[in-house]
């Protein structure tokens, strides 16, 4: 078993070499490389709705972490949050635009009906991957959570389109919810939306889940070992199911605060890449959710500062996503840090 | 793929040679497969995150070259590049129907036939191929008998990037004539399930591709049909799921 420490020392220091790395890329492409870093490392904390958009940025890579934690906890390799996203922003939407405009009761019952959905999408990888793969088939998982994706966003784009559309909006969303289903912002001046505190209520609740709860223990130890898991009496293909739909309701959730706490229509024209953005998350916070928070929040702000990088210099936002990427090859790396592990070990055995 | 497509473009535009956009575009293709097999084999990181990220990264930095070299961080219309030509062949270009079918598409769809023969030729008729399927199958066994299973991945690795590296410029050079951001649409991932779904040989991907290719013509035409564009649009993902699981049953029942 490694500890704790070293661990946080290795994503320390591929998150350092990333950003090294990166400097490198933006030099070779950039006129102006130092301005156009600087924007990009400190650029959101330079104003205060740059704060907000990170913030805000912050709120679906949040729960989409803790929706990709914990389908890797049961090392189910799913990226479905996306789709599940998707599909609880649309049951959301759908309710509030159909639900009598009752105060508060309206807000919870379209809260609700987007984690309900999400769920309900989620049943559907969780039964193909408990009883329609082979036992492991970590690929399968994959494949089919990512095409659940795709038919996720069609279907809500489909839903919208026909059933729901704002025919005065220049583009293709649903029209605005009545006011009695909004979340209440945080901050009304800069738009902040108060799906944070939920957020991190969530993560707390879901740390609980998985560290303090039976059905959370199942989950972890499925993931550890499948055949020591089953031998023990836990039936895999439940808990296979449930990590799936326990999930995919986090994802709902998130599309549900989405549109309730910030947007306020559905106006998803193109697919979020949550699902990806989901497993950067987990995989930075070594799927522990009382550090998803934080990891998400980190990859929010590297998202803004790209934003902010590309409005003031030559360098375009994704250089975001490229440090993202990288952060996460190193991070996987796991014979990158070996050497330095040795080297402390050999000084441990030496000073006995 | 994203890879190929893009430098496919952007080189063409600036050699003003569609051969030398495709060798480019296949090359950095071999480069990304390179770098996965270094990091899986060499630092040990686990394959699939390892392919996300690469996943990621690719069309992270594909949108960034483009804006770098077209100013557009969409579409790479504004930049004058080539298409692979279109080939017809001698004899057969004249018979009618037959001709319509078979000759006059692009020349990278005869590629792509030919290259399902030279992939089974290699996997199934030389030592080589041997070897790396032996290297599949039991790599501990092939290591035994002296393979270098590590190298044996490798190759295996980037000739699977030099396919996918056509793939890619057949997206952007000959399906259409521009690199979009995320051309590639989770392509990918279906050339998995079409590969999967036929047995892992090379001609059970062929079959397992035009199964693919037909349910995407069948979504493209299927607005004649009444068919909503976007149900039409979820068929070969849908498809794709159905495959894949009905082909993981079939394969566990007659394991049994």
């Amino acid at each position: 078993m490694r500890s704790n420490v070293f661990e946080l020392v290795r994503t320390l220091v591929a998150v350092f070499l990333s950003l090294l790395i990166v400097f490198i890329f933006i030099v070779i492409v950039s006129k102006d490389p130092v301005r156009a870093y600087r924007l990009f490392l400190i650029g959101p904390f330079a104003r205060i709705s740059r704060l907000a958009e990170w913030l805000n940025q912050s709120i679906p890579l949040l729960f989409a972490g803790l929706a990709v934690a914990i389908v890797f906890q049961a090392n189910q390799f799913s990226i479905g949050a996306e789709g599940q996203f998707l599909i609880g922003a649309l049951g959301a939407t759908m309710v509030a635009l159909s639900f009598p405009e009752v105060d508060v009761i309206h807000l919870l019952v379209a809260i609700l009906a987007g984690m309900l959905c999400g769920a309900l999408w989620g049943v559907i990888p969780g039964l193909l991957s408990a009883y329609g793969l082979k036992e492991g088939d970590n690929l399968g998982v994959l494949v089919v959570s990512l095409m659940m994706n795709f038919i996720g966003f069609y279907t809500a784009y489909y839903t919208i389109n026909n059933h729901f559309r704002d025919i005065y909006a220049g583009f293709m969303a649903s029209p605005f919810i009545p006011s009695t289903s909004y979340l209440p912002f945080l901050s009304a001046r800069y738009r902040i939306n108060g799906g944070l505190v939920i957020a991190f209520i969530i993560a707390g609740l879901v740390w609980y889940f998985l560290y303090r709860t039976k059905w959370g223990y199942e989950i972890r130890m499925v993931g550890t070992n499948i055949g020591f898991a089953s031998f023990n009496g836990i039936n895999v293909k439940r808990v296979i199911i449930y990590s799936n739909v326990i999930s995919a309701a986090v994802a709902g959730l998130a599309g549900a605060i989405e549109v309730t706490g910030l947007h306020h229509r559905y106006l998803w024209q193109s697919m979020p890449g949550y699902g990806f953005d989901g497993v950067i998350i987990a995989l930075i916070a070594r799927n522990n959710p009382a550090l998803v928070p934080l990891s998400a929040l980190f990859v929010a702000y590297l998202r803004t500062g790209g934003r902010v990088m590309e409005r003031g210099s030559d360098v375009s936002a994704e250089m975001a996503m490229v440090l993202e990427s990288i952060i996460v090859l190193l991070v996987t790396a796991e014979a990158l840090l070996n050497l330095w592990q040795r080297k402390r070990l050999k000084r441990k055995v030496s000073q006995r | 793929m994203l890879q190929a497509a893009l430098w496919g473009v952007l080189v063409s535009a600036r050699t003003g040679s569609a051969w030398i956009g495709l060798l480019t575009g296949v090359v950095s293709a071999m480069g990304i497969a390179a770098l996965l097999g270094y990091f899986h084999l060499r630092l040990r990181s686990d394959l699939i995150l390892t392919g996300i990220a690469l996943n990621i990264f690719c069309s992270g930095s594909t949108v960034l070259f483009l804006y770098l070299f077209t100013g557009n961080k969409g579409i790479s219309s504004g930049v004058k590049s080539l298409v692979l030509p279109r080939c017809d062949i001698p004899g057969i270009a004249n018979i009618p129907i037959l001709g319509e079918i078979v000759s006059g598409h692009n020349v990278l769809t005869y590629v792509a036939f030919v290259s399902v023969l030279i992939a089974y030729y290699m996997l199934y008729k030389t030592p080589y191929g041997l070897r790396l399927r032996a290297v599949g199958e039991h790599p501990q066994a092939a290591a035994s008998v002296g393979i270098r299973v590590n190298r044996v991945k490798m190759v295996a690795l980037l000739l699977s990037g030099f396919f996918a590296g056509f793939g890619g410029v057949f997206l952007s050079m000959g399906y259409v004539s521009w690199f979009g951001r995320g051309m590639t649409a989770g392509r990918g991932f279906i050339g998995l399930v079409a590969e999967t779904l036929g047995g892992r040989s090379a001609f059970g991907a062929l079959w397992g591709s035009l199964v693919f290719g037909f349910t995407e013509a069948f979504a493209a035409t299927a607005q004649a049909f009444r068919i909503p564009a976007e149900f039409a649009n979820a068929i070969p993902y849908i498809a794709a799921i159905v495959a894949f699981v009905a082909y993981a049953n079939r394969r566990r029942h007659s394991t049994r």
